[in-house]
This record gives C-alpha cells, sequence and structure tokens, in this order.
C-alpha cells in the first residue's frame, strides 16, 4: 500500500468513532497485560494455599519463620516484612504523585518524584537480597530430628560459642590450644556430619566400637580360634555399649567437638535461652500439632539428638531440596514467589529508569502529555498490590 | 496516514493546578491509610499466635484489610476508580469470576487431600 495522505472519514474505517473505554491503545494493552500477569501471581499463591492446606498442621507460620531484623538480631517477628511492606507503598506514593504532575505538565516535578521512586525500588530489592540470605543461611539452631524420627523446628536464644578447648590432640592441634575464629561455622559443620558429642569418652566409646564392628566383618572362616576370638569380640562390643548408655545419659549445652584434623576439643558455650520445640513432622512419640516442647526438656531433647555424633540430624537455612522451616515445597514457594515478584521489582525499577531518562530529555513534555509515566507508573503499583497480598498469605497468615 | 478523526484519549487526563491539589491531598489521605493498616495487621499478628481461639476471626480480618488495601491502590492509585464503569467491569469481573472458581476448586480439594492424608498415611 502506497503512502495515502487522504482523510479517512470514520464511518468508511470503523463505524465508531469514540473508543467505548475512551482510552488510549497503549493503556488499554497495559491493563490487559496486568490482568494476566495477575491471574499468573494468583495462580502461584492459590498453589500455595494447595499445598499449604494439604499439609496443615507442617506448615510453618510466617512469624515463626521470620522474626530478624538486621543488626538487631531475632525476637522481632514479622517487623521486618513489614518494613518492606512500608517501603513499597511509600515508592506507590511517590509513583502517583510523579503520575500527577505529568498531568500537570510538570516536568521537573516528574522527574523528582520518579527519581523518588526508583530509589525506593532499590531500597525493597535490597531488602529482598537481605531476606534471602537470611532465609538461605537459617538460624543457629537448625532443624532437629529426634530420637523417635519426628522432627521439630527450634526457636529461642542461641548461647554464643565463646571457644573450642582442645582436650585431644589431632593432627596439628595440641591438648590446651583454644580455637577462636570461625566458631559457629565449624559448629553447625560438625552437627550436619555427625561431628558432635556428648563427652571425649562417649568419641572415644563410639571409636572403639567402630573398630570391633569392622574386626567382627573380617572373614576368619577356618582359622583356628577364630570362634573364641569372635565370641571375645561380641563381648567387648556389648560391654561397650552398656558403658555408653551410662556416658550418654546427661546431655549438655556444651559437649565436644571433633575438629578438621581430628583433634577433639571442648565447646565452651554460654547457655541457651528460652528454647521451644515445635514438631513438624511426626514421629512414633511427637506428633504435629502437639503443643510446643518447653524448657528442660527442649534443651535435652535437642542436644541429645545434636550430639550422637550421626549425620543428617540437623539442617541449617533452605536450599531447594531441604529447609530448616518445614516441609520442601515451603522453601520452593518461598523462593519462586518472592523471587518472582522481586524480579517484577527488579524490571519495573529498570523501565522507571528508562522512562525517567525520556522524561529528563523532554520526549514526552514534546508528545504533550507524560502517558508513559502513566502506564509505568500502572506497573509499579501492581507490583505494590502484589506485594499485599504476598505479605499477607506468606507471612501474615 | 494523517487522520483527524482519531481523539488522543491521552489529552483527557491533563488538569489544573487547582484539581492536582485536590488529587494530592487525596493520595496523602489514601498513603496514612494504608500505613496505619499495615501497621495495624503487624501488631495483630505480633499479638495474637495462630493457636489462639480468636484466631479465625483475626484471619479474616487481615484477608478483609487485604482486600481494603488492594482495592485503593487499585482505585486511586491505577486510577481505575476515574475510568469508564465498562473498562473497570472489563478488568475486574472475569478476573474475580475465575479466581473466585479457582479458590473454590483448589483450597476444598486440599482440604480433601490434607484429610486423607491425616486419615490413611503419605
Amino acid at each position: 500500500m502506497g503512502d495515502h495522505a487522504v482523510q479517512l472519514d470514520s464511518k468508511t474505517l470503523w463505524g465508531g468513532k469514540e473508543s467505548p473505554f475512551s482510552t488510549s491503545y497503549g493503556k488499554l494493552m497495559m491493563w490487559f497485560f496486568l490482568v494476566s500477569d495477575a491471574l499468573t501471581f494468583t495462580g502461584l499463591l492459590i498453589s500455595y494455599g494447595y499445598t499449604r492446606h494439604a499439609a496443615q498442621a507442617a506448615w510453618p507460620i510466617g512469624e515463626e519463620t521470620f522474626n530478624s531484623m538486621p543488626f538487631l538480631g531475632h525476637g522481632y517477628p514479622l517487623l521486618y516484612v513489614a518494613l518492606m511492606t512500608f517501603i513499597l507503598i511509600v515508592s506507590s506514593v511517590t509513583m502517583v504523585l510523579a503520575v500527577e504532575a505529568g498531568h500537570r505538565m510538570d516536568k521537573k516535578g516528574v522527574i523528582k518524584w520518579m527519581i523518588a521512586t526508583i530509589i525506593g525500588g532499590f531500597f525493597f530489592v535490597g531488602s529482598q537480597a537481605w531476606e534471602w540470605s537470611h532465609f538461605i543461611h537459617g538460624s543457629e539452631f537448625g532443624k532437629i530430628e529426634l530420637a523417635d524420627g519426628s522432627q521439630a523446628i527450634v526457636r529461642g536464644h542461641f548461647g554464643e560459642i565463646e571457644n573450642f578447648t582442645v582436650v585431644q590432640a589431632g593432627n596439628h592441634l595440641k591438648v590446651g590450644a583454644v580455637v577462636t575464629s570461625d566458631l559457629l561455622h565449624q559448629y553447625q559443620h560438625a552437627a550436619e556430619t555427625g561431628g558432635l558429642f556428648q563427652s571425649t569418652e562417649m568419641v572415644n566409646n563410639l571409636k572403639n566400637q567402630k573398630n570391633i564392628i569392622a574386626a567382627l566383618k573380617v572373614d576368619t572362616a577356618g582359622k583356628v580360634g577364630a570362634k573364641a576370638t569372635q565370641d571375645n569380640l561380641k563381648n567387648k562390643l556389648a560391654g561397650l555399649k552398656k558403658e555408653l548408655e551410662a556416658i550418654k545419659s546427661m546431655p549438655s549445652n556444651n559437649g565436644v567437638i571433633i575438629l578438621h584434623d581430628g583433634s577433639i576439643a571442648k565447646i565452651n558455650k554460654k547457655a541457651d535461652e528460652h528454647l521451644i520445640l515445635i514438631t513438624k513432622k511426626s514421629g512414633s512419640k511427637y506428633k504435629v500439632g502437639d503443643k510446643a516442647i518447653e524448657g528442660k526438656k527442649a534443651s535435652q531433647l535437642y542436644y541429645t539428638s545434636l550430639q550422637e555424633g550421626v549425620p543428617n540430624k540437623v539442617v541449617y537455612g533452605a536450599n531447594l531440596k531441604q529447609n530448616e522451616y518445614g516441609p520442601q515445597q515451603y522453601g520452593q514457594f518461598f523462593f519462586f514467589i518472592t523471587g518472582f515478584h522481586g524480579f517484577h521489582v527488579f524490571s519495573g525499577v529498570i523501565i522507571n529508569i528508562i522512562i525517567c531518562i525520556g522524561v529528563v530529555m523532554g520526549t514526552y513534555h514534546k508528545r504533550g502529555h507524560y502517558e508513559m509515566v502513566e502506564k509505568t507508573g500502572l506497573y509499579w503499583h501492581f507490583v505494590d498490590l502484589v506485594w499485599v497480598f504476598v505479605f499477607t498469605f506468606f507471612y501474615l497468615l | 496516514m494523517l487522520r483527524d478523526d482519531l481523539i488522543e484519549y491521552s489529552l483527557h487526563t491533563h488538569h489544573s493546578e487547582d484539581t492536582g491539589k485536590k488529587i494530592r491531598k487525596k493520595i496523602f489521605y489514601v498513603t496514612i491509610l494504608l500505613t496505619a493498616i499495615t501497621v495495624g495487621e503487624v501488631l495483630l499478628g505480633a499479638f495474637i499466635h495462630q493457636n489462639s481461639s480468636v484466631w479465625p476471626l483475626v484471619k479474616w480480618t487481615f484477608i478483609i484489610l487485604t482486600l481494603l488495601k488492594a482495592g485503593y491502590i487499585v482505585m486511586v492509585f491505577m486510577h481505575l476508580g476515574d475510568e469508564k464503569k465498562w473498562l473497570r467491569n472489563v478488568i475486574l469481573v472475569p478476573y474475580f469470576l475465575f479466581v473466585a472458581y479457582l479458590i473454590f476448586i483448589a483450597i476444598w480439594e486440599a482440604l480433601e487431600v490434607g484429610s486423607a492424608v491425616a486419615t490413611y498415611g503419605n
């Protein structure tokens, strides 16, 4: 078709002159996109609701999981997400002020408020990064598997680890050496790999048991006196097992740790406070939905399991396979929903920056209207809108 | 193609300094309201735990307050309240119909699955 500079009569073109919505094409399409995006987030939140209702009491509660503040530590349930919500609401307000300034063709006002919005957006993305980091690293206690096979999350104040004092030399460290750096990391690594014990006697007892079990496995068929040796070993093993029961009866906050070089060190740790165990997976004794285990009993159960020298009894933080807060899907939903929302915020900030550059260059002023600011504003408010729902359904309920 | 029969709808939204003042006042009012609701929600969540007997009431309060917040954001910040009635309907009605159905079907089934697992195990 050639470029005809003819004036088209509206009747021949499409019969109706006015748009039924009296809105420009661009704004209408932005609304349609937002409806489809809203359906995506709705789908995600409803599938979250589905999984949560199917898992029932095993599902973690927001205030159990999110109770930390930067620089202040634990004990501030939901305060941080509330702050994030406030930041996003304020940035939504600055955006709507930019749109309002645009309607008055006030270029300076638009620039001022858009920059404020962009700063708010960066603050929100930064807060979410902190939140993710905290979620991934987890608490000092982790989630523990108890003797009856149940799993419990632990809440309370973790007594600070002061140092490790070597009581049995290893490859590098001599008796009496004091380790003072990287304590929590070493402690948690030992807990995950089965390197925490109640006492040195327990470590040595278990080591001896292991040696005897290995010796029993050696094929002695046809050798002279094999039967007598075997019986002797079995007796010894039974004796060690009995001895272990006597040693094991007193779990404490401290215990010993096997360090990297194989040395055994005594853990000097301050006492924990307000320890509670909340069952998240039923075992033979403790069930999901039971009252939380508190006080001395909680401490005893926790440290008995932790200091058994068995790997994989405790989970710290979260990854895509497991997390310390509750069922596996909980971590996956957290990463997907808040991640997808965070990605929206990030792209919103980028779009805002691009439009802001357009405003500074005077593109929209020449056009005679600031509708581009209004359209990116719609997207930005939508991001705020989604967060309002994520805040309620992921954190509050 | 030059067209003089097109209406530049983008210009319809322009307003004067006086109208702007009124709009800013409204924005300020909504900001205070949204902040107050969020603070109220956090306080409610901090003091009433999920094992409390009034929790179901608190839960529904949260949901209603959330819808209220969402309503203010959509109607005032996104200016949907100032659009034509049929634009509002085209956006909201299909969305709510679909979502209401999805919530009903998904939560109902989840509760059945949950009780089946509780009864027969995994």
